[in-house]
Order: structure tokens, then C-alpha cells, then sequence
């Protein structure tokens, strides 16, 4: 209905509408809610090419016609798309005086995480009083990718700098209706990283985002668009261990990666999102939509280990489109308290010598509830497919859930695909023989929990690694019972 | 260094240890034999800390401490080690980095630095050989996929590592072929000392054979009916335990 009258309003008002709107752009925020006069604000503000914006009012169109789903093995209360603020100006975040004024459990998780004073003045927007190595070492960073080529920049920035770029590869992964959370990205998308590696090009540093965000929030909607031309190589970090507080519940953000012909993309995920109070009331919806396509003999793989977000809804996939191209996904993923994940991987294998690795680890503790859901789907192309997965559910208590709905389709007989599947639990004579050699408990299940994801861990660039480890025991403190 | 007085325990409710007492001194070795169900790998649990068991009366005190005011790993940290009779089997973490943790620990529990690397690594070798236990053993994952023999060497091999002043051995002889048993109790041999105790739970003498101890309790519905020297041992085998369930009325002559 909203959709007939918004074409009918758009019909009679004509050009006026794109020129002239009733909200004053000079003002820092959208007024609550979310229609098309919403949108083209948000075009505006960000001075877009009429093609961006085009872009966004189709998907949002789209995105009017489509269904929340509900097929997910979560519950979690729906969120009002009206009662949102799609665009707010970045702000300078309220400057504090000290740490002292920085809530005290907060500091206590940076410190458990090995992060230091510095790092910890810049995540909580403490005054600097002195110039930190990290905006020298960023200005070094970037003058090193611009000598070889490399585009790291911000979404917005990369609209406005290399639009070709964008247009060319912009919802070519991820089409603007592909799922109802894809399509409210499409329309709404704020900000988000944007990376090109030229031809042969092998990105001597891994990517992250640290030096992309300064002061900005994270946004809600982001999009990242990674392109990695013929025969490059690009290693790319998301997110850091620092608990994400974030007044806004909703994430669903938008990545795409696309690794032409001989081209590598390795994109690592730490996560850790504010899960809310004790409770876990006030904690992140984790709705993303991750995927990647594979020209020939091209490789792309998601390592992630994720937790704190309330509920999280993700599948990062791969696209096999060419001929011997690789798709790998490594993830751990951990409940606890009262969290819900229902995650997975896709893997579509079209090319012909395809190759699709899933190694997923979950970790229930509390009363959550963890779900794997992956999809192996060999289409009638892909001669001689291989896939190997492997799902593992590691419970910590009797209240918690796992659950693994694999689906495998394969249409083409001369495929090998082999699933795996374990169920185990932290035995208490486990724990027990820890103690008794003198490792406490809290001790022990972090070894044990490491052990588990060692495979997963071993993905991860080492730096990340470290802090993985690190993340996984602070998630599960006081998980045993 | 421990004194049992009046131990009583119970699991689910049934008793298991009605009474037991005993005392223990430095460096000596003390067997505990007695036929099924009389308490014998109770007693074990009880002193290493498993809360299935409950203590319902007594007191053990060792090296003048409450034993019982000290958590499984604490106790650990002042010395008790167990050898158990089904080591369990921890996947993901190895050997190497278990032990390790174990070490520092203890090291950081009792004030001391951690150890080095190279230290840990040359320690590992050494002691490694007293159980014949190769590398390739040392490097995978505690118990997994070992024998029924690697697995009571990977005990000894950790006692070694962890240097106790009290070790107690729960049927490590269990499950063992000869060859096995020779090198486990070689093993054990090796690290008896004036500052350590062994308190070796068995079944069967054969074990006796090669573990000479000092002294050797009987153990029965929960109670220590009979002590002696090694000797007792050899009496036990060849009269079997009906001979003390006699003794102790509970069949008739």
C-alpha cells in the first residue's frame, strides 16, 4: 500500500521531489523513519551521483515488496524500521576528560584483552593529550598503498573518487533484493570501506579497518566492496576485540568481495559486540550479508570469530564461479547468557575443479542458543566439485542449545562431498584432571576451548589470533556450570 | 607428612570409607590393596578432590594443612599428584602446552617465575625418558588416540615433570601388559626419594614385584584391617581376600 502511494506522490510531484524536499539539509539528522524523501536526504547529504541514488531508491523499493524472514532458529523482538534515524552526521564524539570517567567494566574487559592505555583512550574518546604513534603509523600506511596502487578508503570517499569502480561492482555479489536485510542496506547504506588491489598487485599489509574509522561510530548499515584484480592478493581485518557499544540494536551491514582471475581475498572477522546487560537486553542484532565471487582460479576465504552480538544472523559465502576457484570459511562462534546464532556458510559451486572447505565451531555456554546452517550446492556445471565440511558444537552447561540444519544439493555426479559433524561437552572429569594437576578452572577451559578452535585460530593473521584468544576467555568467564 | 584420622565418605549417598586411618611419612611408599568395592580408588579421589565424593567425618591434614580447606588445584600447588586409573583425554590441547600451564601455575602459586622455554623443553626431554614416552607422543594432544600402556607412562612422565611430595597411584598397573608394567614402575623407581611419599593402590601384588613398599594396608568395606611390610603382599596372593573376609567375619570359617 505505502508503495502505490509513494509512486503516486512521486507521479504528481515529479522533478520537484529530487530538487526540493521537505527536510532541511542543512540539519544533522533525518527526521525518525524511513521513506524516499528520507533517502534522497541521504543522497544529498552525501552529494552522490544520480545513479547512487537511483541505486538506493530501487532497493528500497524492493525492499517495500519483500518479507521480514522468519525462517531463522532465533527469536528475538522485530525491529521498527520506522522508529530509526537513517542519517546522522558523523560526530565528534563527547570528549572525556580521563579514563576515570569511562564505565569501569568497560576498562576492566580492555584490560583482560591486553589493550593498552593508549588504545583504550582512543576507543572510549578520551582526550589525547599527545600525538599517538598510530596516526603516524596510519599516514605511513597509506602512502606505502598508494605507491603500489592500492585503494583503501572509505565507502563515501570511494562513491566519490572512483565511481567507475563502484558502479562496475557495486550489488554484482550481493544484488539489491537478494534478502530483505540486503535490501535495506542497499537503500540506507551510510558508510563502510571500499578496497581495490590492482593487477598483480600482492598487498603487502593487511587491511583494517582500524585506520579507516577515526572518530566515526560504527554505522548500522555498512558496505565494504573489496575488488582484487587479476593476480593480486589482499588480507583484510574487520572489527577488533574491544566490546562495539553501540546505541543503535540493528546492524546489517553489506560486504562484497570479488577476486578476479588468480586473485586472492583472505577477510578475517574478530567481533566482539556489546552483548547488553546481564541480561542481555540492549545487545547488537548481527543481521550481515557476506559473499564473495570466484573468477578462474581464484580464492577467497572468511576466517571469524565472533560473539557478544544479542542475536546474529550471517552466512559470509562464496561463489565458485570460476573454474578451479577455492572457497573457505573458518569461524567460531560463541554464545552465551541469553544469545542466539544462527550462522553458516554458503557455498555455490559453478566452475568447473571447485574447492569448498567449512570448518565451523560452535560454542554454547549460559542458556543460548547456537545454530549452524550452511549450504553445499553443487550445480549441474560444476564437474568434479570438492567439498569438505566440518561442524562442530561444543556445549559448557545443560542449558544451552546447538543445532546444525546442513543442506547439501548436489546436481552433478562426479562431485566428492563429505560432512562431518561432532557434539561434545566440556566433561567435568575433564575439568577435574586440569585441576588435579594444578590448572585452575578458568584455566582449563580456556585451554580446552582453544584446543577446540585451534584450527579455526590457525586462520587468523597472527596479531588477530592473539587477540582471538583472548576474546574466546573473556566470553566464556564464569560460562561453567 | 599425611595423617588420615576417622575418614569417613560417601558417593550418592552409599558409604564407602568407614573410618579410615593412616599415616604416611617422607619417602615412604605404601600400598593400599583390598578386593572391588572396598574403597580403595575412593580413598584416591577423596585425597586428590573430586566432589562426587562427600566427607562426611575425619580429617586429613598434610604437611601440617587442612587438606580439606585446599581446592583440587591448590592442593595440587603444595605437592599431591594423582596418577589416574582412566586418564581422560583432553583433544585440541597437547601435551607440551598442558604441562606448561600445569608448571607455571604452580610456579606463579607459590611466588616463583615462570619457566623458560628452553628450560621447560630440555626438562620435557629428560624426564620424558624415564617412561620411554618418544617425541612424537609428547607433541600430540593429552591421551588422545594413546594405548591403554602410553597413557600410564603419560602419567608417570607428567609426576615426573610435576615433582610431588605426595604421589598417589591409582591402579596404574591396571590394563597393563609386563612389558608396560616394567617400565611404568621403573619410572616410579626413579623418582622415589627421602622428600617424596607413594601411595600405591592395587589390586594385584604383581605390581608389588617391581614397587617394593615399605608398608601395605588391606582395605576392606571401607576400613584399614590389616597392616604389614611386603610380605603381607605375597600372604594376600596366596590366600586370596577371602582370607581377610574371614578374618573380619564375613564368612564363615
Amino acid at each position: 500500500m505505502a508503495n502505490n502511494e509513494d509512486a503516486l506522490l512521486k507521479e504528481v510531484t515529479g522533478k520537484e521531489y529530487k530538487y526540493g524536499f521537505t527536510t532541511n539539509i542543512q540539519s544533522d539528522k533525518a527526521p525518525l523513519g524511513l521513506n524516499e524523501d528520507i533517502i534522497r536526504f541521504i543522497s544529498a547529504k552525501k552529494s552522490e551521483p544520480e545513479w547512487m541514488l537511483d541505486f538506493r531508491l530501487e532497493s528500497y523499493r524492493r525492499w517495500l515488496e519483500m518479507k521480514e524472514p522468519e525462517w531463522a532458529h532465533v527469536k528475538y523482538p522485530k525491529p521498527d524500521f520506522q522508529n530509526i534515524y537513517y542519517y546522522s552526521a558523523p560526530q565528534q564524539k563527547k570528549k572525556l576528560g580521563s579514563l576515570d570517567e569511562v564505565d569501569p567494566e568497560l576498562l576492566d574487559t580492555f584490560k583482560k584483552l591486553g589493550i593498552s592505555v593508549d588504545e583504550q583512550k582512543r576507543l572510549t574518546g578520551v582526550a589525547i593529550d599527545f600525538v599517538m604513534d598510530s596516526v603516524s603509523v596510519a599516514t605511513s600506511f597509506k602512502e606505502k598503498l598508494g605507491e603500489l596502487g592500492i585503494i583503501f578508503c572509505s565507502f563515501s570517499e570511494a562513491v566519490q573518487k572512483y565511481p567507475e569502480l563502484v558502479r562496475k561492482y557495486m550489488g554484482t555479489v550481493v544484488p539489491k533484493n537478494d534478502n530483505f536485510y540486503a535490501a535495506l542496506n542497499s537503500a540506507v547504506f551510510t558508510d563502510g570501506s571500499f578496497a581495490y588491489i590492482p593487477k598483480g598487485v600482492r598487498c603487502p599489509m593487511e587491511l583494517s579497518t582500524y585506520f579507516r574509522i577515526n572518530e566515526a561510530q560504527t554505522g548500522q548499515f555498512e558496505r565494504t566492496l573489496v575488488i582484487a584484480d587479476q593476480g593480486s592478493y589482499v588480507s583484510y581485518l574487520e572489527g577488533c576485540t574491544a566490546p562495539m557499544r553501540d546505541e543503535n540494536q540493528l546492524h546489517a551491514a553489506v560486504v562484497e568481495l570479488i577476486a578476479l582471475d588468480d586473485a586472492e581475498i583472505k577477510y578475517s572477522t574478530v567481533q566482539n559486540w556489546y552483548p547488553g546487560n546481564a541480561e542481555g537486553k540492549g545487545g547488537v542484532f548481527n543481521f550481515v550479508t557476506k559473499r564473495g565471487l570466484c573468477e578462474t582460479n581464484a580464492k577467497i576465504s572468511w576466517t571469524q570469530v565472533e560473539t557478544g552480538s544479542a542475536v546474529t544472523w550471517k552466512y559470509p559465502s562464496c561463489i565458485l564461479k570460476g573454474d578451479n576457484s577455492i572457497g573457505e570459511f573458518y569461524s567460531v562462534a560463541v554464545t552465551n547468557n541469553h544469545q542466539q546464532a544462527d550462522t553458516g556458510t554458503k557455498m555455490i559451486h559453478i566452475g568447473k575443479n571447485t574447492k569448498s572447505t567449512i570448518i565451523s565451531k560452535g560454542i554454547s555456554a549460559g542458556q543460548s542458543n547456537n545454530s549452524y546452517r550452511g549450504l553445499v550446492k553443487i550445480n549441474k556445471s560444476a564437474t568434479n566439485a570438492r567439498n569438505f565440511s566440518q561442524c562442530d558444537s561444543l556445549l559448557m552447561g545443560d542449558r544451552c542449545g546447538a543445532h546444525t540444519f546442513p543442506y547439501i544439493e548436489v546436481g552433478n555426479s562426479s562431485a566428492k562431498v563429505e560432512h562431518e559433524a561432532t557434539t561434545s561437552k566440556i566433561g567435568e572429569d575433564q575439568i577435574f584432571y586440569c585441576l588435579q594437576r594444578g590448572i585452575s578452572e578458568e584455566k582449563a577451559i580456556s585451554l580446552i576451548v582453544n584446543g577446540y578452535c585451534k584450527d579455526v585460530l590457525n586462520k587468523l593473521p597472527m596479531e588477530f589470533a592473539v587477540e582471538a584468544q583472548k576474546l574466546l576467555d573473556i566470553s566464556l568467564e564464569g560460562s561453567v556450570g | 607428612m599425611l595423617s588420615i584420622k576417622n575418614l569417613h565418605a560417601e558417593v550418592e549417598g552409599k558409604k564407602i570409607l568407614n573410618g579410615l586411618n593412616l599415616e604416611i611419612k617422607s619417602g615412604e611408599v605404601h600400598a593400599i590393596m583390598g578386593p572391588n568395592g572396598s574403597g580403595k580408588s575412593t580413598l584416591a579421589a577423596v585425597l586428590a578432590g573430586n566432589d562426587a565424593f562427600d566427607v562426611t567425618e575425619g580429617s586429613v591434614t598434610f604437611k601440617g594443612q587442612d587438606l580439606f580447606e585446599m581446592e583440587p588445584d591448590a592442593r595440587s600447588h603444595a605437592g599431591v599428584f594423582l596418577a589416574f586409573q582412566y586418564p581422560v583425554e583432553i583433544p585440541g590441547v597437547s601435551n607440551i602446552n598442558f604441562l606448561k600451564a600445569a608448571i607455571n601455575e604452580r610456579r606463579e602459586a607459590l611466588g616463583l617465575e615462570r619457566m623458560a622455554a628452553k628450560e621447560f623443553l630440555a626438562m620435557v626431554r629428560e624426564k620424558a625418558k624415564l617412561v620411554e614416552l618418544d617425541n612424537k607422543l609428547t607433541n600430540r594432544s593429552v591421551n588422545e588416540g594413546f594405548s591403554g600402556g602410553e597413557k600410564k607412562r603419560n602419567e608417570i612422565f607428567q609426576m615426573a615433570m610435576l615433582e610431588p611430595t605426595l604421589a598417589i597411584l591409582d591402579e596404574t598397573d591396571s590394563g597393563l601388559d609386563i612389558d608396560a608394567l616394567r617400565i611404568v614402575a621403573n619410572g616410579v623407581n626413579q623418582l622415589r626419594s627421602a622428600d617424596r611419599s607413594f601411595i600405591v593402590v592395587t589390586h594385584y601384588q604383581r605390581l608389588l614385584d617391581y614397587i617394593i613398599p615399605d608398608f601395605v594396608h588391606v582395605l576392606f568395606n571401607g576400613q584399614i584391617v590389616k597392616t604389614g611390610g611386603k610380605d603381607l603382599a605375597l600372604e594376600l596372593e596366596e590366600k586370596g581376600y577371602d582370607w581377610i573376609k574371614k578374618e573380619q567375619n564375613e564368612i564363615p570359617a
